[in-house]
């Protein structure tokens, strides 16, 4: 009863504390932060993200990326209505500083959630993620994302904070080929080859992992990449 | 009356109107132009120049391109209360583009809205606004058109529903709501207010949303900026002549001014379908131009028709408001005050802004729901934003502070229900 009492508590607060997170707040109103206020409400003050898991943690992604994506909300090219609509008006350079703030940011990552999920499933996520698929042509998340999975210059996103529901909603998208990449577009010869089965043990097994030390991405000439990918250019 | 028997009424209206129009287009004279036009295919340096100026002021480019496309390619689909249109490429390009138009063949089309091949252009091309433009402004704007890239995409058909798809009925339609005609300067007004009408009228089109439109898809020239639904986009675009809406007569000009050009103000921020307007069109006017419409609209005739509303209907229960004050002081307060005064012209004022207090919510309740960054202008380069928070309030919480920031501080609203909410909330952002 106790325990239970205690999980309850530390679940509210850290409920309380995400919510806090999500809160606008700013010192000067001449400054990045105070600009970016219209991010807070789902991707946190530091763009560690907020509760709802399908809101990603934005921060300390490499800076091209983030860029490249607010350019595809603002140009129709990735679809997400209530991201085309917010930046649908906004001029490449002040995308290029919003992009730049959130990938200098270095927040907490939240704690993970407790569950107990299915051990063949996370078997597989852990193949996939850290071997690859021989048999089906699919490089591990590592080759490209980084060995702690924290991405890689310029364009390469960090996987590591995402939680299972962003995760599977964009390698299904990348499947059914609604989200897309500057060409030549190797996430998608890749999530065309994933199960639907293989797209939720990679978000269950990314969801376990503790979160690294340094978040910062890979620099972009340490690694050679098993397939061309068009953001890497 | 019963629906059935409204709708043959108006398709027989419809019919009737047809007949009539087609009378008017054989015996009304004018409709063809009667001067010859510049020879554009030399045009200079200063005619592009002035051309591509001038396009901006139309925001050719807003409808005539897609989202990351090729400018002026056309293909965008414009959804109508008709079913969707898509609109046409006016590229140089000879096959699929205008290429081989004249600049009569481009002037006719502009001030009657019928196309080089003899069709009649739908009204969701501009022209009975831009009918108001001279010939010098048009070939010049022709000869701009002329000079940017070609490109190679073939018109897509429209896909409007019956009868709309039968292009005779718009002959009742232009003989309802089409007046022909350059605009003719007041003699009794200044230059720059008649300029500034010039732009307001003509290329500027603001009427198209400023105007209600009706269920013909027409709007009245009696009822000219009174404020409407725009349809299909689910913003309310506010009336120019009602200092309860978006009336400008006790506007500073500079206010105005701002509000057009640089996106923000004193007084209150663009967002939506009027940022979009901003971004790609009246930004890159001249203060000159900006001006000149500022003065015309700050004297439009301001009707107040609509009566404050009364105390009663201004009523709102102690729990909404104080529901209302809660999510306010936890969610607004940090940018518009505790007061609803704002950080203007960053954070827009809440308290005396017209654009809270006037008597359709819908613009605010989104504004809650979905957030929004005015646009990014060269004046205002890095705007600050609203965020969303459809997902943080139920709709009650959302009704509850609109209704607070609506009638708080000595607000004139009244208030808002949580249905309201719930329908804006169940359509995507545009």
């Amino acid at each position: 009863m106790n325990v239970l009492s205690a999980a309850c508590a530390l679940g509210i607060s850290a409920a309380a504390s995400a919510q806090d997170e999500a809160l606008p707040a700013f010192k000067t109103l001449d400054s990045v932060e105070a600009r970016v206020q219209g991010c807070v409400t789902c991707h946190g003050q530091s763009g560690q993200g907020t509760g709802n898991g399908y809101f990603p943690r934005i921060a300390g992604k490499p800076a091209a990326y983030l860029y490249n994506q607010l350019v595809a909300f603002r140009d129709g090219t990735r679809t997400y209505p209530p991201m085309n609509y917010l930046v649908a008006y906004l001029p490449d350079a002040y995308l290029r500083e919003i992009a730049e703030h959130f990938a200098k940011q270095r927040p907490a990552f939240a704690a993970r959630q407790e569950t107990k999920p299915d051990p063949s499933v996370v078997a597989r996520g852990a193949t996939i993620a850290t071997a690859g698929d021989h048999s089906k042509q699919i490089p591990a998340c590592v080759t490209c994302h980084g060995a702690g999975l924290t991405g890689m210059e310029p364009g390469i996103p960090g996987l590591v904070g995402l939680r299972p529901p962003y995760i599977v909603a964009q390698l299904t998208r990348w499947r059914v080929g609604d989200r897309r990449a500057a060409e030549p577009d190797c996430m998608k010869r890749i999530a065309t080859r994933l199960s639907e089965t293989d797209v939720f043990a990679v978000a269950t097994w990314l969801s376990l992992q503790e979160p690294p030390r340094d978040s910062s991405p890979t620099s972009s000439n340490l690694l050679r990449m098993p397939l061309a990918c068009g953001s890497q250019r | 009356m019963r629906p059935r028997t409204r709708i043959g009424l108006l398709s027989g209206g419809i019919v009737a109107l047809a007949l009539v129009g087609v009378g008017w287009l054989y015996f009304h004279h004018g409709y063809l132009p009667q001067v010859p036009g510049a020879v554009v295919v030399n045009a200079t340096t200063q005619t592009i120049n002035q051309g591509e100026y001038l396009a901006r002021a139309g925001d050719c480019v807003a409808c005539h391109s897609t989202p990351g496309g090729r400018q002026f390619a056309g293909g965008r689909a414009m959804a109508t209360p008709f079913g969707n249109l898509y609109v046409p490429n006016i590229t140089a390009d000879d096959e699929t583009g205008i290429g081989r138009w004249t600049s009569d063949d481009f002037y006719r089309m502009m001030h009657t809205g019928i196309s080089r091949d003899g069709t009649l252009l739908y009204p969701a091309m501009p022209f009975a606004s831009y009918t108001k433009i001279t010939r010098e402004d048009s070939d010049a704007i022709f000869a701009y058109l002329l000079s940017v890239p070609p490109v190679q995409q073939q018109n897509r058909p429209h896909e409007l529903r019956f009868p709309y798809n039968n292009r005779d009925l718009l002959l009742g339609w232009r003989a309802l709501y089409f007046k022909q005609g350059e605009y003719v300067p007041d003699p009794m007004q200044p230059a720059q207010w008649n300029r500034g009408a010039y732009l307001v009228q003509g290329l500027g089109h603001c009427a198209m949303c400023h105007t209600a439109i009706n269920v013909l898809g027409g709007s009245s020239e009696s009822k000219a900026f009174e404020g409407g639904m725009i349809p299909n986009q689910n913003w309310y675009a506010p009336s120019l002549t009602s200092n309860r809406e978006a009336g400008l007569g006790n506007w500073s000009l500079k206010d105005i001014t701002d509000l057009l050009q640089v996106g923000i103000s004193h007084r209150g921020t663009v967002y939506g379908p009027m940022a979009e307007v901003v971004y790609n069109s009246l930004q890159y006017l001249s203060d000159k131009d900006v001006e000149a419409m500022a003065v015309y609209l700050k004297a439009l005739p301001q009707r107040d028709s609509e009566p404050l509303p009364t105390s009663s209907a201004q009523l709102v229960s102690p729990n909404v408001m104080e529901l209302g004050r809660k999510v306010y002081a936890k969610q607004c307060a940090m940018c518009h005050g505790d007061e609803g005064r704002g950080q203007p012209p960053q954070y827009p004022p809440l308290a005396n802004n017209q654009s809270i207090t006037m008597s359709s919510p819908v613009n605010s309740i989104r504004m809650v729901l979905n957030g929004g960054y005015p646009p990014g202008t060269k004046k205002n380069p890095r705007p600050h934003g609203m965020p969303p928070f459809s997902h943080i309030l139920n709709d009650e919480e959302v009704a509850a502070v609109v209704t607070y920031i609506r009638v708080a501080w000595g607000n004139s609203g009244t208030p808002v229900a949580a249905a309201q909410a719930n329908d804006l909330r169940k359509l995507l952002p545009e």
